[in-house]
């Protein structure tokens, strides 16, 4: 029963922080939620008992990815232009 | 162009941990989940930390593009050289000649549960010790080439 209830909280967590990363207008806000999405799905993996896709998932999706997109937003701009 | 303070000093407090553990990721890859490129990836993480949070010109008085590249070349040479080693002492490429040996990480497995002995698994620890080198000078080095352009395009 309580693996039922964290499962559907962090499944919640991925669909909020997804849509999230869609909706911002702020680059950055944007980057860090997509980190905070690959840190939640290392932790659906942990419970789905594969602690070795965890890790290289934390380091790499949460960790480089995120460090990849900051460093991209500084060479840019921080601010989406444009109406949807 | 750099970040906060806040950013900063964070980044030089949580440098060395992060290390530490990747390291220990990398160390205790035959026994616990984990190994190699994983150890790597943490290691790697700490180096990305200290890169977003500096200006490319600070930033490569921490960490050097020369030993960048040399962890790159020394992690590939070690484990190329593991696999020499094999048809050194007579056996096929990449063996695992030292398992059972009593030499460097030659100790038999103790049977039955254990909390796991560090000095088993023969060339296996050196094969995961070459990887997570590689992957941290790799991982590194694209990040210090990517800053570098930013710092060409003078923001």
């Amino acid at each position: 029963m309580i693996d039922l209830i964290i499962h559907a909280l962090v499944i919640a967590g991925l669909i909020i922080s997804a849509l999230m990363v869609f909706f911002f207008r702020d680059l950055l806000a944007a980057a860090l939620a997509a980190g905070f999405f690959s840190f939640l799905i290392s932790l659906e993996f942990y419970i789905l008992q594969a602690p070795d896709v965890a890790i290289s998932q934390a380091a790499i999706g949460a960790g480089l990815t995120t460090a990849i997109f900051v460093i991209a937003i500084r060479a840019t701009t921080r601010y989406e232009e444009g109406n949807p | 162009m750099r970040m906060s303070k806040i950013v900063r000093t964070g980044a030089n407090l949580l440098y060395p941990f992060i290390i530490i553990f990747g390291l220990y990721v990398i160390m205790h890859g035959h026994l616990t989940p984990g190994g190699g490129f994983q150890g790597g990836a943490v290691v790697a993480t700490a180096a990305a930390l200290v890169i977003v949070a500096y200006s490319y010109q600070e930033v490569t008085g921490i960490i050097r593009n020369v030993a960048m590249k040399a962890r790159e070349s020394v992690g590939l040479l070690l484990f190329i050289g593991a696999g020499i080693a094999a048809l050194a002492v007579g056996t096929p490429f990449f063996y695992n000649f030292l398992a059972n040996s009593g030499l460097l990480f030659g100790m038999p497995v103790p049977f039955g549960p254990n909390p796991g002995d560090l000095n088993t698994a023969g060339v296996i620890p050196i094969m995961n010790v070459a990887v997570g080198i590689e992957v941290w000078g790799g991982l590194a080095i694209i990040l210090l080439y990517m800053l570098s352009s930013v710092a060409k395009e003078g923001s």
